[in-house]
């Protein structure tokens, strides 16, 4: 019985590193060949560098127009995770306070929906046309906040319900409009689910390139991933650059993902597990 | 207290306008324009009936194939990722060492950009000098290489495993949760009783699972049905259409400028996923649920 138990352990270890190491091994890639010259990376191997540069990433920076890229996906991460959280949040709190109401039930379930049903993106390019937001930044932010709103919304409407009602009750003896006591009583109260979905939104814009795909033709406007997409397309064969590029446009990825995984695998996971 | 002074119906006014306009409101449309000729090609339009839906599902044309693509993609991929992340989460949920370690690594490719992903695996799977092939070759199974994304009978399945390898962290993070919140009294009990592992698996974490897991199946099929980016970076569909899937062929109508038919296969997704997904957000929302 105790020799079975052992072989398990041991089974299950390999199982883990096994499968890790799969998972780094495309990730490593990426590091090696970031910092190889020109003449070593005509393939991309595991290889470590013989001569070890930081030049790709200069080049890239300039050949790839990686700063405005990344001031784009900034403007877009930051402004679509804003509108997002305070509209999700806003409207979470309203509906779960108020879900004796039919009609509010029925708010948030059209709201919800919007987790499952597909855009069509072709009638959205007519909308965008229509309201004069195609190729356009703040059009980019509304659809990224339309795109995340229905599972934000789910996520903080969770959240909302465990903070107790009597809250509210105190603070409207006490004089307090609806607005100051959404603002300054119910919100930092939604901290955690707050910061979940900010780092979720944040991350979800940031790696998305549909919409930049279908809706902005000038490369000016375009977000990292597309900036890399285009790269890629013009320099195929230089790995070294294609590598320091997608390096780049992950390091602000891979160090929220380092510094908020607690929030982030909280987000994810919230709402699929009844506990 | 009055309800609807404290908690005003403007709350949700933000939400409800952008996520209507920018969301509902172009399916709705899009519907409409399905019964059209709208292209780029003429500023005019006509009404054509059902000639859009027509041309989608009939057996000339390639749509039928596109659909079943989609399905094949979801009903695959859902099955491998639900497997694997079950093995990997029974196996890292308790008594192993560096867990935290294993599973990071594991949930990290969900957090990266999928077009990354895409790319650097077509350099992996590149047939000339990609790393997957330099590896068989290494071992001595030159005859299990491949020209993974190029020949049409492997394609598809290529695209697949990457897929895999990007979503098993995820659902494999979701099961784990799900695991670690089913008390360890009924684990005790049954070890009291004589219970094997295998039986405890069977008659204690399945069924106690059996929510999480349904979650976990409703969101990997909602991914499947609505997949572009990985197929669109790896193969775009090709060699020769083995590999389109619906919204692939969505953004080719729509670059080429032909609208009508364009909408009409994102108004099929939208109607079906609309009658669908009513029981699937039952599912997420826990309403199945005796709580």
């Amino acid at each position: 019985m105790a020799g079975k138990k052992r072989i398990q352990i041991i089974l299950k270890n390999v199982l883990a590193w096994l499968v890790s190491l799969i998972m780094l091994i495309p990730l490593a890639l990426i590091v090696i060949n970031a910092f190889k010259p020109d003449e070593e990376a005509m393939t991309l191997t595991l290889a470590l560098p013989v001569n070890w540069t930081l030049a790709n990433f200069s080049v890239v920076i300039e050949k790839g127009k990686l700063l405005m890229s990344f001031f784009n996906s900034m403007l877009y991460s930051l402004g679509a995770t804003a509108l997002t959280v305070l509209f999700a949040s806003m409207a979470a709190y309203l509906m779960s306070r108020r879900n004796d109401s039919k009609f509010f039930r029925a708010i948030y379930m059209y709201l919800v929906l919007g987790i499952v049903i597909p855009i069509n993106y072709v009638a959205l390019m007519k909308v965008m046309q229509v309201t004069h937001l195609n190729n356009n930044r703040l059009g980019i932010i509304l659809l990224y906040t339309a795109l995340q709103l229905p599972f934000m919304i789910f996520l903080i409407y969770g959240f909302v319900a465990k903070v107790p009602r009597e809250m509210d009750e105190a603070a409207v003896m006490d004089g307090c409009g609806p607005l100051r006591l959404y603002f300054s009583i119910i919100l930092p109260l939604l901290k955690p689910a707050v910061i979940s979905a900010s780092v979720l939104c944040f991350l979800n814009t940031w790696n998305e390139f549909i919409m930049p795909l279908y809706f902005l033709n000038s490369t000016t406007k375009w977000p990292m991933p597309l900036a890399v997409y285009n790269f890629f397309g013009q320099y195929s064969r230089s790995w070294n650059l294609i590598c320091a590029d997608i390096l780049l446009t992950c390091l602000p990825v891979i160090i929220i993902y380092i510094a908020c995984q607690k929030y982030i695998v909280g987000g994810q996971t919230a709402g699929a597990v009844k506990g | 207290m009055k309800k609807s002074k404290v908690y005003p119906w403007y709350f949700a006014l933000g939400a409800l306008v952008i996520y209507t306009v920018l969301y509902v409101l172009p399916g709705i449309i899009g519907i409409g324009y399905s019964f059209t000729d709208w292209s780029s090609y003429s500023t005019e339009l006509h009404f054509v009936g059902l000639k859009n839906f027509k041309t989608i599902f009939s057996a000339d044309e390639n749509y039928l194939k596109f659909i079943g693509n989609t399905l094949l993609f979801t009903v695959v991929t859902t099955a491998l990722k639900t497997v694997l992340a079950l093995v990997l989460a029974l196996a890292l949920s308790k008594n192993i060492k560096c867990k935290n370690f294993h599973r990071g690594v594991m949930y990290m490719p969900s957090v990266l950009s999928i077009l990354i992903v895409g790319l650097v695996f077509t350099s992996i799977l590149n047939p000339k000098n990609g790393l997957l092939n330099g590896a068989l070759e290494a071992i001595g199974l030159e005859s299990l290489t491949q020209k993974w994304l190029t020949n049409p009978k492997i394609a598809f399945w290529s695209v697949m495993g990457v897929d895999v390898w990007r979503g098993t962290g995820y659902i494999m993070t979701i099961l784990i949760v799900g695991i670690l919140s089913i008390s360890t009294t009924y684990y005790e009990a049954a070890s009291i009783d004589g219970a094997t592992g295998w039986n405890k698996f069977l008659h204690i974490t399945l069924p106690l699972l059996r929510p999480t897991l349904a979650v976990t199946i409703v969101l990997n099929v909602l991914y499947g049905l609505k997949v572009f980016d990985i197929i669109y970076v790896l193969t775009n569909g090709g060699p020769g259409h083995t590999t389109e899937v619906m919204y692939t062929a969505v953004f080719k109508q729509f670059s080429q400028g032909m609208y009508a038919i364009g909408t009409s296969i994102s108004s099929v997704m939208f109607i079906f996923m609309v009658i669908i997904g009513f029981f699937m957000i039952k599912i997420l929302t826990g309403e199945e649920v005796e709580e």
